[in-house]
């Protein structure tokens, strides 16, 4: 029997607000351990919570960029499990009435662009962090740090709507660059900023009843999610194509070796007694907020990639790219107030990003040595034939890695693009002149020897030699020569 | 008045001859302790935590930095659940044996900051959950009256220490009434303040929605200037009122004009002759000062207990989670794995009485039955609300009984925990509704073969009308001369008799 | 009876506390006898009370919310947030080992 796959996910992302969720202590990650705590964090008896205004913020703003709903009225609720690296037992989190409901994200799979509709996106705070068991003397014992309790989460929680563990995987990458636009998460899984637990079920292809779903956890990384899922459903498969029935279960999946384990069954399910935290009146969040949180928000990113196609005459590819990232995007339209989009769009996605990615950098790094000005100045020289892109390159090269100012330092090489014959055919001769190995293999038929030439020409040009001018020469001399023997 | 004799003075009187240098702030702190602490703190338990040299360094430090305050040099005790930097806070429970908090309850830092000096931690009932004073995990306080009989609880401690002239101020926590019933077992005033008048940062919760922090003296006008010195809104506790708290300053105008209700078909039955008797005396001085009664039927006190004991139990069982043996306090020492741990050290570490309220709690939230109880729970306090709001319409204030009985003695009731539960019948309500109440004392009762016990009634007003109760009280308090009240004027008061 | 002794031992073990085998049957009395009383409630008119949760919240309003700023003034050092741990070792807290995997 053919199956298809039902897949929920639940996304943890995590805030990058200065302070914690609920109290001042720093939000930041590496320090020493338990130095980022106060007697809030801590669970101290008698502390007591104050939101953090910049985390709703940032929960309006995605709920917001998600087309959800925005309740006026939301609020915290408390759940209970009790766990060491939890300091009071319970969870402060959101329950019947979250802040955001609905909405969807909109992703681009292939040429399509599918909407993947939502649940809710809510706030909590995130637990501390135990250590797996250690030797101590005659026994085991664990650590405990609360450096990252009370960290501020979003929990984003999806409809049942994907079919394909690829679908998951776009998902969380046009999440992931989602929540980096908003700047309000680094977004990064491996390191946890972005955490998700998979709801995976199996059904007869073309049935509609749901299937017993089990519940995937410790799926920290995007490549691991969509394997994890892979995985679950196989199993599923399996256990139902030997007759068995899916037990309610919750699994963890081993990335390193790709295998699941079941972490309890629904026996053991948690009875969370969620009831609404007493230390937090309700959160209020009036129209001049969500005004002023909307103006925040700017250009989405899908929007943003929409009217770079149609304002900028951009394929849809370039156009996506260009918008993966905020700061690149902006940066972008800075350089095509000086320069033609579709050149920019050039330069960046083939010379700049490369550069980042070779050197681990970013849009911000890239922009401090080379402003929008000086990289549309290096592009336009190219396009005017003031420089060949060969030395324009070189240029560009120096100034990402030095700074300065490329007009200063075309003029101070002297950089021009040279195209007279009556300065190349010099360097032409001489070139066929010391390479008659190539010159002969050229001769006898091996035209693609020609290439290997013009890079002689252009070195002893410095660069500065026009490729198609150098080509021209190099062809009518080695004609002059073939005919002359 | 001789130096001996300081410890008899009320707090605003102390403040102001340390004010005029007239007292050193040692003196006045260490007055208490060396006048009637010594013949009584023995026999009376009022005190689970004092260190001479931590009282000593806190004199020291409000006589560099406060000789001018308002409350400077007095004398506070407060209840064991309030935070201090410098006494151990351990709620009455073994859970928290030896535990030193590094932070400073708010209230406890506005006391510091209006020169008050805290001398010590008042006895209470294990995580305030009881109205008695026996379920301490450091033993019984007993009553100054009578010490075979109970100082009330949950704060018996700071009651019954400024009811024996330890200090003239006492701080507790009011969560069903464990401030207003020990008050009127100590014949003390005490005031339940508007629900976030007072910050709770840093008072060790029991029922976050209800709980209060009070506020004990042998005066009103002590009470009033304790108040003005702590209410108001704090930045670390988001269910303060963001408003400025009342202003109490004319605490002394008077009651001309006012109403007050009298719902006597909530005395008809079940309250204690001596308690009715009381009601009445307070009604005519009332009357004679110029104030109007405006009697009424008011919902029976059943229903407020039956919510607040799914209410209240629900969020201790979520507060109490915490304590678990990881952080702080008490460990089991021996736990294999950490859910023995869990287990081992909550079971030991806490008492039959609050064991007993973390399960009713924990069942009233879980799956299956938090409509039927929390909820309910919930709905019916919207309810009573109601009831207090319709109430208030047709008066000012309200007069009540603050314990359906006089003191009882210890043991009376500790085998059965639902007749425990009805001794806060006729303060739950003010706690489910939000609302201020004041415990006045009406002196004491005839001796009946006994030692004369306090007596006293309760003044409930609507959110923020602390500055009539106040006034109310105050009347009473004055309106003594003439009709028998035991306690009078501003330095007398009806000191208990050591036996 | 309101509760039972499976009531009591399932919430027993929900609460992390454990109830002496021949002390079940009198819990269970004792929490059935207040729950019984609570039933009360059911004679009352509810008919358009929405749950309060927060006393005075008419009058209170919303939550007041925090500035995302650090707060030096309440933070902890390890060695005063470790202080009052009955085991501690090198800035962590020590816990007998999770046998379970129970982190939701």
């Amino acid at each position: 029997m053919a199956y298809e796959a039902v897949i929920g996910l639940e996304c943890h992302i995590q805030l990058a607000t200065v302070s914690k969720m609920f109290c001042g202590c720093p939000a930041e990650f590496g320090a020493r351990p338990n130095s980022n705590v106060c007697p809030v964090c801590l669970g101290l008896p008698g502390a007591l919570p104050v939101t953090n205004r910049e985390a709703i913020d940032a929960a309006i703003r995605l709920g917001l960029a998600l087309g959800s709903t925005i309740r006026d009225v939301s609020v915290f609720a408390r759940k209970h499990y009790f766990y060491p690296d939890m300091p009071k037992n319970y969870q402060i989190t959101q329950y019947d009435r979250p802040l955001c409901e609905g909405g969807a994200l909109p992703v681009r799979i292939g040429d399509a662009t599918r909407s993947f509709a939502l649940i809710r996106v809510h706030a909590e705070e995130d637990t501390g962090k135990s250590f797996h068991p250690e030797r101590h003397g005659d026994r085991q014992v664990s650590r405990v740090d609360f450096n990252r309790a009370g960290v501020p989460l979003l929990e984003l929680v999806t409809q049942p709507v994907f079919r394909e563990p690829a679908e998951c995987a776009a998902f969380l990458t046009a999440l992931r660059r989602l929540v980096r636009w908003l700047g309000i998460s680094e977004g990064d899984m491996e390191k946890g900023h972005l955490r998700c637990d998979a709801n995976v079920s199996i059904r007869p292809a073309g049935t509609q009843a749901l299937g017993t779903k089990s519940e995937l956890k410790n799926l920290n990384s995007i490549k691991g999610v969509e394997k994890g899922i892979t995985a679950e459903i196989a199993r599923q498969e399996r256990v139902l194509a030997s007759g068995g029935t899916i037990e309610q279960a919750t699994l963890l999946y081993d990335a390193d070796h790709d295998k699941l384990a079941v972490m309890r069954s629904k026996e053991h399910a948690h009875d969370y007694r969620y009831f609404p935290e007493p230390d937090l009146p309700q959160l209020a969040v009036d129209a001049a907020w969500l005004a002023a949180a909307r103006e925040r928000l700017a250009e989405l990113p899908w929007t943003r990639a929409e009217r770079f196609a149609a304002e900028y005459g951009l394929p849809a590819y370039d156009a996506g790219v260009l918008c993966d990232q905020r700061e690149l995007a902006d940066y972008f339209e800075e350089v095509v107030k000086e320069a033609d989009p579709k050149k920019v769009s050039n330069w960046i996605m083939t010379e700049m990003l490369r550069h980042l990615k070779a050197t681990q950098r970013g849009v911000s790094d890239w922009a401090r040595n080379v402003p929008p000005h000086h990289f549309a100045f290096i592009i336009r020289s190219v396009e005017t034939a003031q420089a060949t892109a060969t030395s324009a390159k070189s240029v560009l090269d120096e100034v990402f890695a030095n700074g300065g100012d490329p007009a200063s330092i075309y003029a101070e090489r002297g950089i021009r693009a040279r195209s007279s014959s009556d300065e190349l055919l010099p360097l032409v001769r001489a070139a066929i002149e010391e390479n008659p190995g190539p010159v002969a293999q050229y001769l006898g038929g091996k035209t693609a020897t020609l290439g290997f030439l013009v890079g002689q020409v252009m070195k002893k040009s410095g660069g500065q030699a026009v490729p198609q001018t150098v080509k021209d020469l190099l062809e009518a001399e080695l004609a002059r020569r073939a005919a002359a023997r | 008045m001789s130096g001996a004799d300081v410890w008899r003075l009320s707090a605003t009187a102390l403040a102001a001859r340390v004010r005029a240098g007239d007292l050193a702030v040692a003196d006045a702190v260490e007055s208490g302790w060396r006048g009637p602490a010594a013949a009584w703190e023995a026999d009376v338990h009022a005190v689970a935590h004092t260190d001479p040299g931590a009282r000593a360094a806190a004199s020291s430090a409000a006589a560099r930095d406060r000789r001018t305050a308002p409350l400077a040099g007095v004398p506070v005790l407060v209840k064991d659940n309030l935070c201090t930097t410098d006494y151990p806070t351990t709620c009455g429970s073994r859970i928290l044996a030896g535990y030193r908090p590094p932070y400073d309850a708010t209230v406890i830092g506005r006391l510091r900051d209006h020169g008050a000096v805290v001398i010590g931690k008042g006895n209470m009932d294990e995580f305030a959950m009881g109205s008695s004073t026996e379920f301490s995990a450091y033993g019984p306080t007993r009553n100054p009256y009578d010490l075979g009989r109970v100082p009330g609880g949950s704060s018996g401690g700071p009651a019954a220490a400024v009811a024996y002239g330890l200090c003239p101020v006492g701080l507790g926590s009011d969560t069903g009434g464990s401030v207003r019933q020990p008050a009127a077992f100590c014949g003390v005033f005490g005031l339940k303040p508007t629900y976030g008048r007072l910050s709770r940062y840093g008072l060790v919760a029991f029922g976050s929605s209800l709980d209060q922090v009070g506020i004990f003296a042998r005066h009103a006008g002590d009470v009033a200037a304790t108040y003005a010195a702590l209410a108001g809104p704090d930045p670390h506790d988001a269910t303060t009122r963001q408003t400025p708290a009342p202003d109490v300053s004319r605490w002394d105008r008077g009651v001309a004009g006012l109403t007050f209700g009298w719902p006597a078909n909530l005395w008809r039955e079940g309250v204690e002759p001596d308690v009715v008797e009381g009601l009445e005396i307070a009604a005519v001085a009332l009357e004679r000062a110029g104030a109007r009664r405006v009697a009424f039927d008011f919902m029976p006190g059943e229903y407020a207990v039956a919510t607040y004991y799914l209410v209240a139990t629900a969020e201790a069982s979520s507060n109490l989670a915490r304590f678990d043996g990881v952080r702080y306090g008490f460990r089991h020492d021996d736990a294999p794995d950490v859910r023995a741990l869990y287990t081992r050290t909550r079971s030991a570490g806490f008492g039959p009485e609050v064991q007993r309220r973390i399960l009713l709690g924990t069942y009233a939230l879980s799956a299956g039955y938090y409509d039927a109880y929390y909820l309910t729970a919930q709905r019916a306090r919207t309810r009573i609300r109601r009831e207090y709001e319709a109430a208030f319409a047709r008066c000012d204030c309200m007069l009540m009984p603050a314990s359906p009985t006089l003191p009882f003695r210890l043991g009376e009731k500790t085998d059965d925990p639902l007749a425990m539960y009805l001794s806060d019948i006729f303060t739950i309500g003010a706690n489910l509704a939000g609302i201020p109440g004041l415990t006045v004392p009406v002196g004491l009762t005839g001796a009946n073969g006994r030692p004369p016990l306090p007596r006293a009634v309760q003044v409930l007003g609507p959110e923020d009308a602390e500055p009539v109760l106040l006034a109310a009280g105050r009347a009473l308090e004055v309106g003594g001369d003439t009709i028998r009240l035991g306690a009078a004027h501003d330095t007398e008061f009806a000191w208990p008799t050591k036996r | 009876m309101s509760i039972d002794r499976e009531d009591v031992k399932r919430i027993a073990e929900l609460a992390r506390l454990e109830i002496p085998e021949d002390r079940i049957e009198r819990t269970a009395r004792e929490l059935s006898a207040v729950l019984d009383y609570a039933a009360a409630l059911r004679r009352l008119d509810l008919e358009g009370c929405e749950p309060t949760v927060f006393a005075g919240l008419g009058a209170a309003g919303p939550a007041p919310l925090r500035a995302d700023a650090l707060d030096d003034v309440r933070r902890l050092t390890p060695e005063t947030a470790l202080a009052a741990a009955p085991e501690h070792e090198d800035d962590a807290f020590l816990v007998p080992p999770v046998v379970e995997n129970l982190n939701p």
